[in-house]
């Protein structure tokens, strides 16, 4: 390679490509491998879902910090990103649920997040077509909904960055060896392979956990809001082999997204029918007129998993100058732009905006079971 | 309240070789289930004509099909299928269930390929096909003025149809050239298609008929009034109501690769005895090559009966075919930067561009994410791009998601 990069980003994925945008506008010269198509990965089998989360403290900390981002950015997209400030509304069947609404409503308003409460009543007249019976709901209005592969195409473009296509087969912090034996030296390296991360940096700990989405045709107006059953933590956070959740949103098109469901160590692509089935029976226990729409697609896609549900941004455990931005599990779309900000911080050794340590590389040999 | 129908040998696709495939499986004794989307048997060639009796060709096998004890489910779609359990999820309009095979015969037939040009998508430009199917139902075409283009016999099929109809074919417009043509023709008497050909030449005398010609554009402001046509070195200008256009067939090889048959070169490979790459897996008729009626009801026999009864005689036919009326590549060039590829989602032909396959241009334009699940574009793009889409998932037809949610229940 003659004209070499500042820094490489293996991977053109929602995080890759966040990457490569926020290393190229501290005016590096940036350069983006990819076997395959930009953000046809995981990035192209999400929902979109920009959601500030709270199973711990760092995750609360990178959601929010990477949510305000986004919304910075959204006035420079264009429409084909479909950025959609739908709003979440985390559903709660019965009072044990609408007791977790009002913890969570609690700690996001402590924390300057704005959130509602929104009773049986409200939750009825903001979505007419949840079933009658349910206790309520916390509304998080600023949550949103994005359209991931066209954005990466986009950040990938913004960037600047020239894009190798090939497979990289290894990486350390000044090179990367391609499958066709090329060899492409540079300044800074980062691996940004998501599910696929741990094959060039072995001491990732990171396995697939395997989803469905299927999307209907066009209902403008079915749903205004992400519907997400509370329950949905439970089935989030444990990691038992296998789970479902009613996590459903209206995209831009006027379609209904309908997720989700979680198998882990599953890294085959195709459908399941057994896991499709229990994931549309969630949805339609939820919102039963969802049944008579049409279903024109389905699809799955692996979300790279860590032991503990957060990402690896920051520098690798045997090697200190490759950087690791991967392991992002079903959050990647909403922590992307954070994670580019933070990998862009560490190498010009800049001061974050919020800590990096809690998702350096090196943690989970620390703390994994 | 039966949530699951077994049965040894499922048809899928009631057209002449599904036809073909469920008598012979039937009459050797079989239980067999016959699985078909439209109301009633006969496929596209055979469909019922509202003014006009059937071939007799057709008769004598709608007759034999009436005759046999043959389960017949019409109206429905197949929507998704595990070759490992031989179950197929089917759906009717009031109701879906599940089918089980020990044999399924593939007979999914082919659909109308496309080809993108100027003005290809206004009001009127149809394919011919599809307008005969108009047509047999009731449209009345008596004294449209009809252009009618593209590739392959069916050109000449569907003007003589829609002239019968009291249509006035202004012209017809073949791209493959003559000399091909004349190979075709003389070559093709071997297979008993002469007095056929011969049949429709003396049904359209006085149609003028250009060779080595193709469409340049259709002009109208809210629906065509006329084409552009490229003849030799000179474009002539037709005033018409309706193109017909045909550029050949693209099998309809989803359910096929849901399946998990091996595909070459866009067909399902078979070898003795219609046997697919999957065990206990035939397939029949066009999704195999295009061949036409007679191959598809050899192929049929052979796939129903499970004997080997020399449909293969009918390959020669099926590769002349190809090669007489393979598209030109003057055609790839006929859609302009601004000329709608993917019709479902408004994908222009210069969205496109730079992107290397069709995984990408579906993922950034959305080009055959809409309801046709890119059985229009894919099969255009194909041939403008040389792109494949090989990735096939249920549904394998839009289908109500209560259907996917519990595919044993049947009707509420």
């Amino acid at each position: 390679m003659s004209a070499s990069a500042d820094v490489i980003v293996i991977g053109a994925g929602i995080v890759g490509a966040a990457c490569a945008d926020a290393i190229a506008r501290d005016g590096l010269k940036v350069a983006v491998i990819e076997s395959g198509a930009i953000g046809g990965g995981t990035t192209a089998a999400c929902m979109g879902h920009i959601v500030v989360m709270d199973d711990s403290e760092a995750q609360f900390a990178l959601t929010r910090y990477s949510s305000g981002l986004w919304h910075q950015l959204a006035a420079e997209l264009p429409s084909e990103a479909e950025f959609t400030q739908a709003g979440t509304l985390w559903v709660a069947s019965g009072e044990e649920e609408m007791a977790e609404a009002r913890r969570k409503h609690a700690y996001y308003g402590k924390r300057g997040v704005d959130t509602e409460i929104l009773d049986a009543r409200a939750l009825a007249e903001a979505e007419p077509n949840l079933r009658p019976g349910l206790a309520g709901a916390l509304r998080v209005p600023r949550d949103s909904v994005v359209y991931p592969p066209w954005i990466a195409r986009w950040l990938v473009e913004r960037s600047g960055a020239r894009v190798i296509h090939g497979e990289a087969v290894a990486a350390s912090g000044t090179e990367v060896r391609l499958r066709d034996g090329t060899v492409c030296p540079a300044g800074a390296v980062v691996n940004a392979t998501g599910v696929w991360a741990p094959r060039l940096t072995s001491s990732l700990q990171i396995q697939p956990r395997k989803g469905h989405l299927l999307i209907t045709d066009r209902y403008p107006g079915f749903l205004r809001h992400q519907l997400v059953e509370l329950g949905y933590l439970k089935s989030a956070h444990g990691h038992g082999s296998e789970s479902v959740a009613m996590n459903l949103q209206p995209r831009a098109t006027g379609q209904i997204l309908i997720g989700s469901s979680r198998q882990l160590g599953v890294d085959s692509s195709e459908i399941e029918e057994h896991m499709l089935q229990r994931m549309l029976q969630r949805a339609m226990e939820y919102v039963p007129g969802l049944g008579q729409l049409p279903a024109t697609r389905a699809w799955t896609g692996l979300r790279p998993c860590s032991p503990d549900n957060l990402p690896y941004i920051g520098p690798a455990a045997e090697d200190s100058s490759l950087l690791i931005a991967a392991g992002h599990e079903g959050l990647g779309i909403t922590t992307s732009l954070a994670t580019g900000t933070l990998i862009a911080d560490l190498l010009l050794k800049r001061r974050p905006a919020i800590p990096a340590a809690p998702y350096f590389p090196g943690r989970v040999h620390a703390a994994s079971h | 309240m039966n949530e699951r129908q077994e049965f040894d040998v499922v048809v899928a696709g009631a057209g002449p070789a599904g036809i073909a495939a469920a008598c012979a499986a039937a009459e050797s004794g079989a239980a067999v289930g016959l699985i078909d989307d439209n109301s009633e048997p006969g496929g596209q060639v055979w469909r019922r004509d509202r003014s006009h009796a059937p071939s007799q060709l057709a008769r004598f096998w709608l007759n034999r099909l009436e005759r046999a004890s043959i389960h017949r489910f019409s109206q429905t779609r197949i929507v998704a299928a595990t070759a490992r359990s031989r179950v197929l999820v089917v759906e009717q309009p009031r109701g879906s269930f599940e089918v089980s095979y020990r044999k399924l015969v593939l007979a999914t037939g082919a659909r109308e390929r496309f080809l993108p040009f100027p003005g290809w998508t206004l009001p009127g430009v149809v394919g011919a096909g599809g307008l005969q199917a108009l047509v047999k139902s009731g449209l009345d075409v008596q004294g449209a003025r009809i252009v009618v283009a593209g590739t392959g016999p069916l050109l000449l099929a569907a003007a003589s149809h829609l002239r019968l109809a009291g249509a006035r074919i202004q012209a017809i417009v073949e791209q493959a050239p003559l000399p091909s043509l004349t190979r075709f023709a003389l070559q093709s008497a071997r297979y008993g298609k002469a007095a056929q050909a011969l049949g429709l030449g003396l049904d359209l005398i006085g149609v003028p008929l250009h060779v080595s010609s193709w469409i340049e554009a259709a002009e109208g402001a809210r629906r065509v009034s006329a084409v552009r046509v490229r003849v030799l070195k000179k474009v002539k200008t037709y005033p018409c109501d309706y193109v017909a256009t045909s550029f050949g067939l693209a099998p309809n090889i989803e359910l096929p690769v849901l399946a998990g048959c091996e595909i070459e070169d866009g067909f399902v490979a078979v070898t003795g005895g219609q046997r697919t790459s999957v065990k206990d897996v035939y397939a029949a008729g066009e999704i195999t090559g295009i061949g036409g009626v007679d191959s598809a009801l050899a192929e049929g026999q052979e796939a129903g009966s499970g004997n080997a009864l020399g449909a293969d005689r009918w390959l020669p036919f099926k590769r002349l075919l190809h090669d007489t009326f393979n598209p030109r590549d003057e055609l790839r060039s006929l859609a302009a930067p601004e000329t709608i590829v993917c019709r479902c989602e408004d994908v222009r032909r210069s969205a496109l561009d730079g992107m290397t396959c069709w995984r990408e241009a579906k993922l950034q334009t959305r080009c055959g994410m809409g309801t046709c699940q890119g059985r229009v574009c894919g099969a255009a793009l194909q041939f403008l791009n040389g792109w494949r889409n090989e990735s096939v998932r249920p549904p394998l037809l839009p289908a109500r998601v209560e259907t996917l949610a519990n595919p044993g229940r049947r009707s509420r």
